[in-house]
């Protein structure tokens, strides 16, 4: 299996065998009550261990700060107060618009373009649309270290102020890749060469082709591909970092100030930590299922 | 001929603008960035800079820190690929049969991917508090709760390359082995059950099974996810940020030894930096990307 493969399979169909419920085998399946119940106590200690963060996360951002001492680390607050939550929301609310509006066109924009990139190199080939498709796939693959300096530069030069709109072209720019990668392998796997060969020959031009035999059945791919992009915008630090300022940046800026710094105010910047989770946890709440495609098909993309 | 450019051509248009795009601000930015790299531009002073060859590359191999930064990400990268690999396939062989309440299980394994670094990284940075004995907190202090003292250690602190290295992989395993289980659950799901039963009638035991019949089927599958994590592992910079901040030597890879640079202005050895950081990840992608590409027009 190759990315490509994954992430053909990324539109629903590996999203649909993990989920599928595993066959009873006519023949014994070869286990026996006791390693069941081995499995059983191992599968809780691993749970266990990836909630453990998440226990204490929820609990020291409720605590007061003289409940943080060390030996009082691990019990519950002896006292709730919302004080935590309320000191970084107020830190964080300007932060959580911006990436807001940074994230969701950022999103529909990668989209659109990479439907319409995916649609010509899966089925409506042209002489050497192969070596465009590795040119484009690299663009997915590279440290952006190694754009980051001259691409400052540019927007120095073109005497734009770096903010949210310079950080919103330049996550279109390079989330162009995986969103082309994403569609071209969908329309692949769910459109048939008959059908727009036919289309074809009945003279409907590209436009035509796309907007009435494509689009319709585009929607899975269009939910993985958004899922993708708004997750990965929403939680990149790299451009931010390099692109905008303390006082401009998107959520990871200012989560990273507000849990940095000398003096640390754990309880907030726990509440602070869960405030900024929100939006992708409760997409992956909502879509795991699809966020397991865009996973499966995007992963390369640090 | 010209018929033929009108039904292919509206399709070379509609790429058009995105190969445009691209050529600048990927390939066009790396050729700019290399250039810089070969200057003596060190300062943020608008002097002349002159053309210096390969002289920052050779300064950047006799230099310790950039040395240390090399040999941290090494071990990073061979202590992250295990662990990850470990726990996904461990997961998944868990999983893999079907038990009750597995979607909760894969739900709670998958969900740390949804986070961003950075959050995960203060949470992360508050476990791995180096404190010990009677002060101990975060991971420490619970190890003292549940009576497991010995495994209290100083974690990033540690005056060894390994045990500092281990402790930012961990919250990367913990992060990103649910994605390993997802793939490698999606390969055992994808096994045809005919080759199992075959086995089991033959008489296969199920460690036979496993290590015959099943483990071969996956094996494409681990080497996408050796690269996927291989590639991960070259570029980590946010969770290491977030964790210890940028400024220690101890936990310095060559993507946060670039960032150190470029805050003090030498533009020339960041950009040199950057381009090791890429030929690196290039040594390892290209023959992917080719392999994959060649695959797909056999089709």
């Amino acid at each position: 299996m190759t990315v490509v493969d994954e992430a053909s399979a990324a539109t629903g169909k590996a999203a649909a065998a993990i989920s599928q419920k595993p066959r009873r085998s006519t023949i014994a399946d070869g286990s026996t009550r006791k390693s069941r119940t081995v499995r059983y106590i191992l599968l809780l200690l691993f749970l266990l261990f990836v909630l453990t963060p998440v226990y204490v996360v929820l609990i020291t951002s409720f605590k007061t700060s003289a409940d943080t001492t060390a030996a009082e680390q691990w019990s519950l607050p002896e006292t709730w107060t919302l004080e935590p939550w309320r000191k970084s929301w107020d830190v964080l609310q300007p932060y959580m618009v911006r990436s807001l509006s940074l994230a969701v066109p950022a999103a529909i924009i990668a989209s659109l373009i990479g439907s319409a990139n995916g649609f010509v190199l899966a089925r409506w080939r042209f002489p050497g649309a192969n070596l465009v498709f590795a040119f484009i796939l690299f663009g997915m693959f590279i440290p952006y270290q190694a754009v980051m300096l001259p691409l400052r530069q540019t927007y120095q030069e073109l005497d734009v102020t770096r903010g949210i709109p310079t950080l919103l072209i330049t996550h279109v720019i390079y989330g162009i890749p995986i969103c082309t990668l994403i569609f071209r392998n969908y329309y692949a796997t769910v459109i048939p060469t008959e059908i727009i060969e036919s289309a074809r020959v009945d003279g409907a031009g590209l436009i035509q082709t796309y907007l009435r035999i494509i689009l319709p059945v585009s929607i899975s791919g269009f939910v993985v591909t958004l899922i993708w992009q708004f997750t990965s915008v929403w939680n990149d630090f790299l451009f931010a970092l390099f692109l905008t300022q303390q006082t401009n940046g998107p959520v990871t800026l200012g989560l990273a100030a507000l849990a940095g710094g000398q003096k640390v105010d754990y309880a907030a910047s726990m509440a602070g930590a869960l405030i900024t989770s929100f939006p992708t946890l409760i997409v992956y709440i909502l879509l795991g299922r699809w966020f397991i495609g865009g996973l499966m098909a995007g992963a390369l993309k640090g | 001929m010209h018929g033929r450019i009108r039904t292919w051509g509206p399709g070379a248009l509609v790429l058009l603008p995105t190969v445009l795009l691209l050529g600048y601000f990927v390939y066009g930015l790396i050729a700019w960035t290399f250039n810089t790299s070969l200057t003596d531009k060190h300062s943020a002073r608008p002097v002349p800079t002159n053309h210096v060859g390969f002289e920052n590359y050779v300064n950047l191999f006799g230099e310790d820190r950039f040395l240390n930064s090399l040999k941290n990400l090494g071990v990073l990268t061979v202590a992250f690929i295990v662990g990850t690999l470990l726990f996904g396939l461990l997961w998944a062989l868990l999983l893999e049969k079907g038990v009750t309440g597995e979607g909760v299980f894969r739900s709670v394994f998958l969900f740390p991917m949804a986070i961003s670094m950075i959050a995960s990284g203060v949470v992360w940075g508050w476990l791995l508090n180096p404190s010990q004995g009677d002060d101990a907190r975060g991971l420490n202090r619970l190890f003292d709760i549940i009576g497991l003292n010995f495994l209290e250690n100083p974690w990033w602190t540690a005056g060894n390359r390994w045990t500092t290295m281990a402790s930012i992989a961990l919250p990367a395993v913990w992060q990103l082995s649910g994605y390993i289980m997802a793939l490698f659950l999606a390969g055992f799901r994808g096994i045809p059950d005919e080759l199992r039963e075959a086995a089991r009638v033959d008489g296969a035991s199920e460690f036979k099974l496993y290590r015959y019949v099943l483990f071969p089927q996956l094996s494409p599958i681990a080497l996408s996810a050796l690269i996927i994590l291989g590639h991960m592992s070259l570029k980590l910079f946010d969770l290491i940020y977030a964790i210890t901040g940028p400024n220690q030597f101890r936990t310095e890879v060559p993507s946060v030894y670039m960032w150190n640079t470029l805050l003090r202005s030498d533009m020339a050895k960041s950009a040199a930096i950057a381009i090791v950081l890429l030929a690196v990840v290039a040594v390892l992608v290209i023959p992917y990307v080719a392999y994959t590409v060649r695959q797909e027009s056999e089709e």
